[in-house]
């Protein structure tokens, strides 16, 4: 069957048993829930693992531990779970692993609500655990996307040996499309050769670790990872742009909002005010240098948000206070209307110079 | 085989739509309601979704309202507050006039709260239709709908009298899709004893010989 209706929920577990994910550990929460039992269900079918456990801590811990024998593996969470995970997540990072973290966010702080949200971006993209790290952040704003950037976000975690979170939220992994799962591009992948699988006795034993005995071992390390970080901000930053050939407002939006705004500049096209769409794929790494180089030709940024002005700090950061970069947000899991995206379009178009 | 979804409301006082989560069941339920307010007659749409707390009947009741359909709907729908709740006043798709429609939860869960008062949709009159689409992954393949279709009988205590086709693949859906989708809802009937009552397509996407639907899903962008 060529294609199928799913949810975005359904779709990033059928995207990460077929690039041969084979170990699910997590702890249910709304609105993520689809996404394990579908694990539940498929993963006994395909000789795989889908393990309840006893908190999100004990998931993240167990992820921990698959990744160290080199094996593909996924945690998936919402906002008050991923919080949990962090110092889970900041050893995996200090351990150099690779794994898949999904979160489908809900409106916060605290244990917030269950309707849709973005205010995990700091999170996320700033300080998802403690120390100097980052994870690599991809925002599907499809449900195909959601399957693609899966299945991309297993082998950006084993190149770079670093986690890659698949950064959603209620409304995406809640919505039903068509996905086309042959449709997903494959990559050459580097050999494991650090996963301790057992030596046979016949090499060192590998090391999996995040402890450092003296400090210039560890910040050996850290600076190692951070060449590897601009590498990765070198070769894999992703974005679309969607009517910025003659653009003066260009909107900045990700994820479900991206859709939104996408309406809405269409909209305001229609009304003769000359919009458009920058749509960050990758969150980490930003896609500073394309930002930067459209406020050359723009009036002003719209930074469009389900929070109150998280990524803005990022836009304003890429365009060097060339042009003027305002935010529009809505947040505790209110999701903004393509129409209160036109009407702020509006306003910066007829507003002063 | 009925024509209409309101030829197939009009079998009895109750229509239970149940079935698979992600089958359709809600845009069947509202359309169904829509036909019959269509035809003058009173009726009422129950939202009893005690499973996923998203994309409900309770998202069209203004719309329903401004048909002259009543929604019965959980207190604490679309709120944060994710408890499985039904209607407080559940009884009137017991008592009330006209015909009523329950829009089920998903699956034997959702199906769960059916058991409950088995009873009162029996002595009411009730007929439940299990909603088909080709395009959901887990259910797609015949086999597994039929299994999924006996297990809500077990846990409802209620039988199924037909099955509705409502096989699509949401925007992408055109009649060629519709068409694709029959024979495998004609094979699920076939295992399962049943008849294949109806098959539905979108407005915009209309086959002939189907009943059309109007997409009631809430939109976002």
């Amino acid at each position: 069957m060529a294609k199928m209706l799913m949810k975005g929920n359904e779709a990033i577990a059928e995207a990460a048993i077929r690039a041969g994910c084979r170990l699910f550990f997590g702890y249910p929460i709304t609105p993520q829930t689809e996404l394990s039992e579908y694990m539940a269900k498929n993963m006994p079918k395909c000789g795989g693992l889908s393990l309840q456990a006893e908190s999100e801590i004990a998931a993240i811990n167990m992820v921990l531990g698959a990744a160290s024998t080199g094996a593909r593996v996924i945690t998936s969470s919402s906002s008050p779970g991923i919080s949990l995970k962090s110092e889970g997540i900041s050893y995996i990072i200090g351990s150099d692993l690779p794994c898949v973290i999904v979160n489908v966010q809900r409106g916060g702080p605290g244990l917030g609500g269950i309707q849709p949200a973005q205010s995990d971006y700091n999170q996320a993209t700033k300080a998802l655990g403690h120390g100097d790290g980052h994870i690599i952040v991809l925002a599907p704003d499809s449900v195909q996307e959601m399957a693609a950037l899966t299945a991309e976000a297993f082998d950006l975690a084993d190149i770079y040996r670093m986690p890659c979170m698949i950064f959603a939220d209620g409304a995406l992994g809640q919505m039903m499309e068509p996905v086309d799962f042959e449709a997903v591009p494959v990559r050459e992948l580097p050999a494991k050769d650090w996963a301790c699988t057992g030596t046979g006795g016949k090499r060192v034993h590998n090391i999996i670790n995040s402890l450092y005995m003296e400090p210039e071992a560890l910040e050996k390390t850290v600076v190692e990872r951070f060449e590897r970080y601009k590498k990765l901000a070198e070769n894999e930053t992703k974005y679309e742009e969607f009517m910025l050939d003659d653009a003066e407002y260009a909107v900045v939006a990700y994820g479900i909002t991206a859709r939104i705004a996408k309406t809405a500049v269409i909209n305001a096209r229609r009304k003769g005010i000359k919009a458009g769409l920058f749509r960050p794929i990758t969150l980490y790494p930003f896609p500073e240098k394309p930002l930067n180089r459209l406020a050359d030709g723009v009036k002003k940024f719209l930074s469009v948000e389900m929070n109150m002005g998280q990524m803005l700090n990022d836009v304003k950061v890429a365009v060097e206070c060339k042009k003027p970069v305002i935010h529009f947000g809505r947040t505790g899991g209110v999701i903004p209307t393509p129409e209160e995206v036109l009407e702020q379009l509006e306003k910066l178009a007829g507003g002063a110079e | 085989m009925a024509k209409t979804l309101s030829e197939l409301a009009e079998r009895a006082k109750i229509t239970v739509i149940s079935g698979p989560f992600g089958a359709g069941k809600t845009n069947i339920a509202v359309n169904t309601a829509l036909a019959l307010a269509a035809k003058g007659e009173i009726c009422r749409v129950a939202d009893l979704d005690t499973v996923n707390p998203y994309f409900r009947s309770a998202d069209n009741e203004k719309m329903l309202a401004a048909h002259g359909v009543e929604t019965l709907v959980p207190e604490f729908a679309n709120t944060n507050v994710d408890i499985p709740a039904l209607p407080r006043d559940y009884n009137k798709i017991f008592t009330g006039a006209g015909y009523s429609i329950c829009d089920v939860g998903g699956d034997a869960d959702g199906a769960a709260v059916l058991g409950v008062s088995r009873e009162d949709y029996l002595n009411a009159g009730c007929a439940m239709y299990f909603v088909y689409n080709r395009f959901r992954p887990l259910t797609a393949d015949p086999a597994d709908a039929l299994e999924m279709l006996r297990h809500i009988e077990r846990v409802s205590g209620l039988r199924f009298r037909g099955i509705i086709n409502n096989s699509n693949l949401g925007a992408e859906t055109t009649s060629e899709v519709v068409r694709e989708g029959v024979p495998f809802a004609e094979k699920l009937a076939a295992l399962a004893g049943l008849p294949l009552e109806i098959t539905v397509s979108p407005e915009w996407a209309y086959l002939p010989g189907t009943a059309a639907i109007k997409d009631i899903t809430k939109k976002l962008f």
